[in-house]
């Protein structure tokens, strides 16, 4: 965790309740999950209670409030990708990192997650890896490509 | 102050103007159903219950009559069938979620809800937001939220608040229609109030 960098996002927005969600998808952004530190520290320097940061910080699928793995994987399981076979890669990709969809593995090498459109449906099955977007993936190209994250 | 005249029910019924329609009823003696209501607290529109058909410039709606502003010549209507029957439903659904819950059995009666007609799902919240917002904004200690979203939703302590604050107070607890809030506090203390014996040795 960098603790100047966050500081430095917080101070940006001193005293600025309205900038609450801003303030935290700039850390999740930086940090890629929100721990409780923080988020004590968000809310008392933006003059928010905790009992409301906590529920901004609950309430959206954004915010993660335990660490992440190294490389996230979002698998698209929005209509477009189902009917493309988006299910079969859910599945490979389950037994190969052991981890099921908002979970994290023991050695933080993948965390996944499922979303429901990434805006290029005719490219389905869509799965990004840490943003990056493979399309038109089949079961055994996403087993490979997995391979090259470490 | 400036005073105007509303109909209730077939009654004239003089307002404050910034009154809302629930506080008009109730200085007449007209009762209006309420869950998410208090006195002190700010007006939360959460559980739809106080839903009441008023008539404007001939059209009618359905709104809360617990955040609906009184205006002059509204024409309010607390009790007709699409009223009765939008109040049946909202007390089928929250007695899903509670069956027991003392404040929703005579309200069930007296709209006929069938506490069996769907599914249950106990989780005896209500979502009124009662202990909430009392703590917000009564107390000011922001000691309970809300977390999660959707079907998700609950109350939550916030243990880093409540093990503070909540020992001498706890004047939430009769606010609460359920008794969730209180179980919600037993489990938070139990999992994670820093035990007496922890004290003792740190």
């Amino acid at each position: 965790m960098d603790n100047d960098k966050i500081d430095r996002i917080i101070n940006k927005h001193r005293g600025k309740a309205g900038s609450l969600v801003q303030v935290l998808m700039e850390i999740q952004e930086e940090n890629h999950w929100l721990p409780r530190e923080v988020l004590e520290k968000v809310g008392e320097k933006l003059d928010v209670p905790l009992s409301r940061v906590l529920r901004i910080a609950t309430m959206y699928k954004t915010f993660s409030l335990t660490p992440k793995g190294r490389h996230e994987i979002h698998i698209c399981t929005g209509s477009a990708c189902h009917v493309r076979g988006a299910r079969r890669v859910l599945e490979t990709v389950q037994d190969l990192t052991g981890i099921k969809p908002g979970e994290t593995d023991s050695d933080s090498r993948f965390s996944l997650e499922t979303v429901n459109c990434q805006g290029c449906c005719a490219l389905g099955p869509v799965v990004a890896i840490d943003g990056k977007t493979h399309g038109r993936i089949s079961p055994d190209e996403i087993a490979d490509a997995l391979k090259k994250y470490d | 102050m400036s005073e105007i005249t509303l109909q209730i029910d077939g009654r004239e019924v003089a307002a404050r103007k910034g009154m809302t329609v629930l506080e008009a009823a109730k200085k007449a003696g007209i009762s209006i159903p309420t869950l998410c209501h208090h006195e002190k607290l700010e007006p939360y529109g959460g559980c739809r219950l106080c839903t009441v058909e008023v008539e404007e410039r001939g059209r009618t709606k359905m709104v809360a009559a617990c955040l609906y502003p009184v205006e002059k010549d509204l024409v309010v209507k607390t009790r007709t069938e699409k009223v009765d029957r939008i109040r049946k439903m909202i007390l089928e659904l929250l007695l899903a979620h509670a069956p027991d819950a003392f404040e929703l059995q005579d309200l069930a009666l007296e709209y006929g809800a069938d506490r069996d007609r769907f599914e249950k799902e106990s989780s005896f919240c209500l979502h009124c937001g009662l202990c909430v917002r009392y703590c917000a904004e009564v107390k000011k200690k922001n000691a309970i939220g809300f977390i999660n979203c959707g079907t998700r939703r609950e109350i939550s302590f916030i243990p880093e608040i409540a093990s503070k604050e909540c020992w001498n107070c706890k004047e939430c607890f009769p606010l609460c229609p359920t008794e969730a809030l209180q179980a919600a506090f037993v489990l938070t203390k139990a999992l994670v109030f820093p035990s007496p014996l922890s004290e003792l040795k740190g």
